[in-house]
Formats: C-alpha cells, sequence, structure tokens
C-alpha cells in the first residue's frame, strides 16, 4: 500500500479515474474492435512502449540516442535465433535477449560517456554501433544472412511460445505498455530518477554536488536497452520475420525516438500520446495515400504533420493537452 | 604481392580519391552549416539526391550536361538553403537538439518523397558522351567523368575556400562563427549571415549531386545513405573544419574504394563505420580539427 502510495501520490483523483478508466477500455477493446482497429492499437502500444524504454535515456538521462534500433534488433534476433534453432522458447529466450541488449547498451553507454560525447556526438556514435552491428548480421549465417530469418506461423494460441493470434499478442503488448509505464514512474520518484533529471538539466553542477554521474548514465542505457530488447522479441514474434537492414536500420531507431518526442520529453505519459498522434496520422494517410495513388504522398502527408507538430508543440502535445483536460502530471 | 595486385590496388585508390573529392564537397556543406550556426542537418543526404535529381531533369530533357547545369543547380540551392534559414529553420537556432533533429527530419521525409513522387523509384542515371573515355597516367587508366567530376569539385572547394578568407561577407560569416554575442555587438546582421551560410551550404551539396550524378545513377533510397556518409565524413575529418571535410571525403572515398577491392562489396561500409567509432572516442575533434570544441 505504501508503495502504491508513493506512486500515485502527487496525482490528482482525476488522473487517477482517468487512468484507471483507460486501463478498463485498453483490457475490454479485443473484446469489441475489428481485425483492423485492433492492429491499430498493437501498432499504438508497441510504439508507446518502446518510446517509453528511450525515453529514459534522453527524456529522462537526457542523453541523445538515435541507435536504439541496435538493442530492440539484437533482442529480437537472439529470441527468435534460440527458437529457430534449438527450440528454446521466447519466455527463457529473452534473458538471453535482454542480457545481451542491456551488455551492448552497457558498452555502448561506457565508451559514449566515459570519452565525454554529448549531444549529436554521442547520437553519432549509437548510430555507428547500430550500423556496424547491421552490417555484421547481414554477413552472419546462424542469424540468416542478409536473407532473414524467418518463425513458423502458428494460429493455434501458445502463449508459452508466443505462438498465436494478434489477440494474444494485444495483451502481452499491452501488459508490458503498462508495466515500463509504472515502472517509469517508480525510476522517477526514487533517488536514481532525481539523479537523471539533475544531470539532463545540468551535468557539470550534478556532478558537483556528488551525484555520480557516470554510473547514472550507464543505468539509463542499461535499462533502456533492456526494456528496448523485451520490444524486439515481442516484436520478432509478432511479424515472424527479421531482415538486418530493417532490424538495425536508423529508420527504426528514429521511428523509436518519434512518439516520445511528438508526445513530449520526459513525460510519462509523451510516449503514449505521441504514439496514438503517429499511429492515427500513419494510418488515415495511408488510405489517403492508396486513395490518391502516388509513391510517397502518405510520407509526404507525415512529414507535413511532424512539421506542424514540432513548429507548434515543441514541447510535445502531451504536456499542452494535460494542461488542457486539467490531467495532473507534474513535468519533472 | 604480384605486379597486377599493386596495380588493382592502385587503381582503386585512385578511383577512390576520384570519387571521395565529389565526397568531401558534399561533407563540405554539412560541416559549414555546423561549423557556423551548430545545426546538424539531418536533411543532407535528401538535398544531395534533389541535386542528383535537378542535374539528371536537366540532361534528360534539356539535354544539358551535370556538369554545364552545375552553377544553376548551386544557385538554386543557395536560393532554397536561404529560404528554408530564413523561414523554417531561425526559430530553431539554440533550441534542443532534439527538436532541430525532427525539424530537420521532417524536411528529410519531405524531400525524399517529394522526390519518390515526381519521379518515382527506378534509377536514374545520365550517359554522359565522355562515359567510356579515360586518361592514362603511366600504367593507371583514369575515368574521363570521375576525373572531370573531382575536378569541378576541387574548383568548387577553391571557390568555398576564397568566399571565407578575401570577401567581407565570408569573414563576417567566420566572426559570427567564432563569437556570437561579438558579431551582435559589433552590428553584424547575425541572421542574414546564417541564411547565407545555410545558402552556401545548401550549394555545395546540390553542387555536389550534379557531379555525383555521372558517377553513379540517382535513387530516393539513397538519400539516407548520404546523409550518414556525410556524417562520418565530417565526423572523420573534424565537424566545423574545411581541410577536415575534405580529406574526410578522400579517406572515405579510398577506403571505400579498397574495400570493395579487398573485401566483399557489402562490408565495405564496415570500415567506415569502425573508423567512426575510433575517432569519435579516441579524436572527437576529427583527424583535422582544433583540438577544443
Amino acid at each position: 500500500m505504501n508503495a502504491l502510495r508513493r506512486l500515485t501520490g502527487n496525482c490528482t483523483p482525476r488522473t487517477l479515474w482517468s487512468l484507471a478508466a483507460l486501463l478498463l477500455l485498453l483490457l475490454l477493446a479485443p473484446a469489441f474492435l475489428g481485425k483492423y482497429w485492433l492492429s491499430v492499437l498493437i501498432l499504438i502500444l508497441y510504439f508507446a512502449y518502446v518510446g517509453q524504454a528511450w525515453n529514459i535515456v534522453m527524456g529522462f538521462a537526457g542523453q541523445l540516442s538515435l541507435g536504439h534500433a541496435l538493442y530492440a534488433g539484437l533482442g529480437g534476433y537472439i529470441a527468435a535465433g534460440l527458437f529457430f534453432h534449438y527450440g528454446i522458447g521466447p519466455w527463457a529466450g529473452l534473458f538471453a535477449a535482454v542480457a545481451a541488449a542491456a551488455l551492448a547498451g552497457a558498452i555502448v553507454g561506457y565508451l559514449g560517456f566515459r570519452f565525454s560525447l554529448a549531444g549529436v556526438y554521442f547520437a553519432l556514435l549509437t548510430i555507428a554501433f547500430s550500423e556496424f552491428t547491421r552490417i555484421g548480421f547481414e554477413h552472419w549465417s546462424w542469424a540468416g544472412g542478409s536473407g532473414g530469418l524467418f518463425l513458423k506461423v502458428d494460429a493455434a494460441s501458445n502463449l508459452l511460445d508466443l505462438r498465436g493470434g494478434p489477440v494474444m499478442f494485444y495483451y502481452v503488448i499491452l501488459a508490458l505498455a503498462a508495466g515500463a509505464l509504472v515502472l517509469c514512474r517508480a525510476l522517477l520518484e526514487s533517488r536514481l530518477g532525481r539523479y537523471w533529471l539533475a544531470i539532463r538539466e545540468d551535468a557539470e553542477a550534478a556532478q558537483a554536488v556528488g551525484v555520480p554521474v557516470l554510473r547514472c548514465k550507464m543505468l539509463a542505457m542499461v535499462i533502456s536497452a533492456a526494456l528496448t530488447a523485451l520490444a524486439g522479441v515481442w516484436n520478432a514474434f509478432y511479424y515472424n520475420n527479421l531482415f538486418p537492414e530493417t532490424a538495425f536500420a536508423m529508420s527504426r531507431s528514429i521511428e523509436i525516438t518519434l512518439a516520445p518526442i511528438i508526445g513530449g520529453l520526459g513525460t510519462l505519459f509523451g510516449p503514449f500520446v505521441g504514439a496514438v498522434v503517429l499511429t492515427g496520422l500513419g494510418e488515415a494517410f495511408t488510405d489517403a495515400g492508396d486513395a490518391l495513388g502516388i509513391p510517397g504522398i502518405k510520407q509526404i502527408f507525415y512529414g507535413l504533420a511532424l512539421l506542424v507538430i514540432v513548429m507548434f508543440r515543441p514541447a510535445g502535445v502531451w504536456p499542452w493537452l494535460s494542461a488542457r483536460l486539467g490531467l495532473g502530471e507534474r513535468t519533472p | 604481392m604480384t605486379a597486377d595486385f599493386l596495380l588493382s590496388l592502385a587503381q582503386a585508390v585512385t578511383k577512390g580519391l576520384l570519387t571521395g573529392m565529389v565526397y568531401g564537397l558534399m561533407a563540405l556543406g554539412l560541416s559549414v552549416i555546423f561549423g557556423v550556426m551548430r545545426v546538424v542537418n539531418f536533411a543532407h543526404g535528401e538535398m544531395m539526391v534533389i541535386g542528383m535529381y535537378l542535374a539528371w531533369l536537366g540532361f534528360e530533357y534539356l539535354e544539358i550536361s551535370p556538369l554545364v547545369s552545375l552553377p544553376a543547380i548551386a544557385a538554386l540551392f543557395f536560393a532554397a538553403g536561404y529560404a528554408l534559414q530564413r523561414t523554417l529553420i531561425s526559430p530553431f537556432i539554440g533550441r534542443p537538439e532534439h527538436q532541430q533533429f525532427l525539424l530537420l527530419l521532417a524536411v528529410a521525409i519531405l524531400l525524399v518523397n517529394g522526390a519518390l513522387a515526381i519521379a518515382g523509384p527506378d534509377s536514374r542515371g545520365v550517359q554522359l558522351d565522355s562515359q567510356f573515355d579515360s586518361y592514362e597516367v603511366g600504367p593507371l587508366v583514369l575515368d574521363a567523368v570521375r576525373l572531370h567530376a573531382a575536378l569541378a569539385a576541387i574548383a568548387i572547394a577553391l571557390l568555398l575556400w576564397l568566399f571565407f578568407a578575401r570577401t567581407r561577407t565570408g569573414k563576417s560569416i567566420r566572426a559570427a562563427a567564432d563569437n556570437h554575442m561579438g558579431a551582435l555587438v559589433v552590428g553584424l546582421d547575425v541572421p542574414r549571415l546564417y541564411a547565407i551560410t545555410f545558402g552556401v551550404g545548401a550549394a555545395c551539396v546540390g553542387a555536389a549531386g550534379a557531379l555525383m550524378i555521372t558517377i553513379i545513377p540517382v535513387t530516393p533510397f539513397l538519400a539516407g545513405e548520404y546523409t550518414l556518409l556525410a556524417f562520418v565524413i565530417v565526423i572523420v575529418g573534424g565537424l566545423g573544419s574545411m581541410t577536415g571535410a575534405l580529406a574526410g571525403g578522400l579517406l572515405i572515398g579510398v577506403s571505400e574504394a579498397v574495400a570493395g577491392l579487398l573485401l566483399q562489396p557489402s562490408l565495405k561500409s564496415m570500415f567506415s563505420f569502425g573508423l567512426l567509432i575510433l575517432v569519435l572516442l579516441l579524436r572527437p575533434q576529427g583527424l583535422l580539427g582544433k583540438a577544443s570544441r
């Protein structure tokens, strides 16, 4: 009870009731949503979850990573590879997947922070590692090389092997997204969370008052990479295929960053709101693009929407929206 | 080591040097923009691809060689870059990096998909009359097309150097880059200088695009690759350093050509990214950059 109070301590009753209602709605959603809308909701939750994971590094600790595809790709490849080659189920495989991604995050983080790379320089380091790994996987036959790795599709629901229909995947990603929200809230309320915010605002001042800056940044990278790896595992088993040129692509990394940036960097609910906005726009523009039949038109709409959002809501949609709705989340 | 092997190695190195000059010109644009405004142009490869398409259009429909249409393309890019800075980018100067990143990402998406919508996904190339000509220098054979592109790139880089070293505007831009506040104090019109800088950077990449189309055909999907390539080059050479960008271009050009000869072609960019990681860690100011950044 004490822990719960700490988690919900400074939320208004209105916030808590809205959150409970949203959760209930999401829990019941598969009962009354068709196949298409369920798939859209799955996409939203996926981007909300993976955005939440990225938000820890950038939103909380202030380190711009543009290479998070590395952790999702590693996680997905390892869990899928273990299942494909040895029949080791994803629930066991994810330990290896998470460990590998956390190790990769620790290596990238240590090198970047130890050599005090910041801003664009750190971002480029993360991109370089992701690209480097992509080329490595293209030539690694265990992982299927550039031809890709394919998992057998099995419609019978089997939660143990993560084989089954969209409803099962929906509940798994819902659990992940909800869990990540709670975890991030707990992290932000912890000493570590306060240290991160101090580092984000002014790393030198934080160092001066005794914050263990390197260790805190490293923890942000490791936790974020581990969470991102889970998204990768889920993604690999949901789509049943993996290709190095998409799994480790820079576009995949960018995709991960968009929901939290659009939603509101460093806010807990921003990744979710950003995912709703972006996925909603993406689906609407797909329909419009199909109707017009011009290649690239969907992306043009999408680019215009991004441009409008970044020009008029540079701090993200959620801080503005939450104030409008009277939903209290203290922006840390 | 047979003589044959050494000859093909020397051949690859020359080819890499020539292509590397064009890479260097492309990266020069990125470096100038960053060096002055501290804005990272995430749409750089996309601009390059637009330059390639414009040169292709000129060749295909007006039958003008890219080398001839280059000044017009550069002028157009200058105007577009100037306008872009004045309208979209200017409010974002000094804003957090992720906001600049998102803005230029949106610009990049618009540019590359605009090209896709207009020109389609097929690759478009230019068949020059000099396509198969070559010069023989001792035992080496130099492609005429590559040599012309490299010479043009050198000429443009020299012009750029003259602009920054000799003209009043160029000196003012350097002053604004060194000390933003100081430049304002002595009454320089910094927003205008920034717009000119972005125009100059854009003109560089537009010109590089016009040269590149004579070497390889263009598709919209090259854009992301070129953005990354330009980043690798400027970081390796030294972000904000002009000679660094050119040297970085040569180095990456040669390393790609040699890796393509010795390893599988698909492994060639692994070397570039490995080099990028090493330089970032051991010499983040770049091989030719100044020690403090």
